[in-house]
């Protein structure tokens, strides 16, 4: 069975996240005071064959701590939907 | 002393770390990334530039080539290792090293010339310096910010791993840490000291034909420590 996989990367938090600032700082400009806490990173979205969901969210969380997401820098999140991409 | 200098796609200065290393009295040629052996290195040299891209992670995909896990084999032997830039970008991600390179605090590319304290004079590369004395060198780089957690950047510096500290006098442009590196670190080593990675690129200021050659010693460290290679 094909699950799609969405994951989800941003810096560690308590980690100095640059992008996020000055992403911040250009919304205030705009005039979105309303927004904080904003943070930058990745997403990134793959077909997996598994038996089954659980199992596709394992295989995706060794290929995060292996290649995906940086252990020192990043924190990640996945995410299993039935079915491949359209 | 024979000394590797390994080609990625998108590595950079590899003739001029070549050519540093032959000017220091050695033997260089080039390896490429899909080689499984150094051919007999006693030294590996791993360039700067911008493997596979920078995608990803700098260094992230590169760590992967067939050639790292002969650089592992000769690091774990006690091999001397120097990453330079992009190649102390992939000893991290490769593990060899320790913390992680990420975008520069103030989000450019910053190309110039930086003032680094040597810290460690006891490693391969670093061992013609004197402790504490300052060298001008040049950085290019847009993801040289050093971080590791905080314990462990406690365990470098019980260590003495920090080898490189910028640590010039700031002027009106730059501030003296010039991309927000933790504790203001510019090189590390590993515990055992002979896998070495720098964000400043000594190779590219290594002759006085070039207004100084603050980097020459760094080939000169190595070629006169050819007794840390187990089989030399």
């Amino acid at each position: 069975m094909t699950w799609r996989v969405h994951v989800r990367i941003l810096p560690r938090a308590g980690l100095l996240d640059p992008q996020g600032q000055a992403v911040e700082h250009a919304l205030s400009a705009l005039r979105f005071p309303d927004a904080s806490n904003v943070h930058v990173g990745k997403a990134i979205a793959l077909d997996v064959a598994a038996p089954s969901a659980a199992e596709a969210e394992a295989r995706v969380r060794t290929m995060c701590d292996r290649l995906l997401a940086n252990p020192v820098t990043e924190d990640y999140e996945i995410e299993v939907a039935a079915g491949g991409a359209a | 002393m024979r000394v590797a200098v390994v080609r990625f796609p998108g590595s950079n200065c590899e003739p001029e770390a070549a050519r540093a290393v032959e000017r220091a009295g050695g033997e260089a040629f080039y390896v490429w990334y899909r080689d499984v052996a150094l051919q007999g290195a006693d030294a590996v040299l791993l360039p700067g530039g911008f493997s596979y891209g920078d995608y990803l992670r700098s260094g992230a995909i590169a760590r992967f080539s067939p050639v790292m896990e002969a650089i592992r084999q000769h690091a774990a032997a006690g091999g001397p290792v120097l990453g330079i830039c992009n190649g102390f970008q992939i000893l991290c991600e490769a593990g060899l090293l320790p913390g992680a390179l990420v975008r520069n605090a103030a989000l450019k590319y910053l190309s110039r010339p930086v003032d680094v304290r040597v810290e460690r004079t006891d490693t391969p590369f670093t061992r013609a310096y004197r402790a504490g004395e300052l060298i001008r060198i040049p950085i290019g780089h847009g993801d040289g910010r050093y971080v590791a957690p905080d314990e462990l950047l406690d365990a470098l510096e019980h260590n003495r791993q920090v080898v490189l500290r910028y640590a010039g006098a700031p002027d009106a442009d730059y501030p003296a840490n010039p991309n927000g590196s933790l504790r203001d670190i510019a090189a590390v080593c590993n515990p055992e000291g002979n896998v070495v990675g720098m964000m400043p690129h000594p190779e590219r200021l290594a002759e006085s034909l070039l207004g100084s050659d603050a980097g020459h010693r760094v080939f000169v460290s190595l070629l006169s420590s050819g007794s840390l290679t187990p089989d030399s």
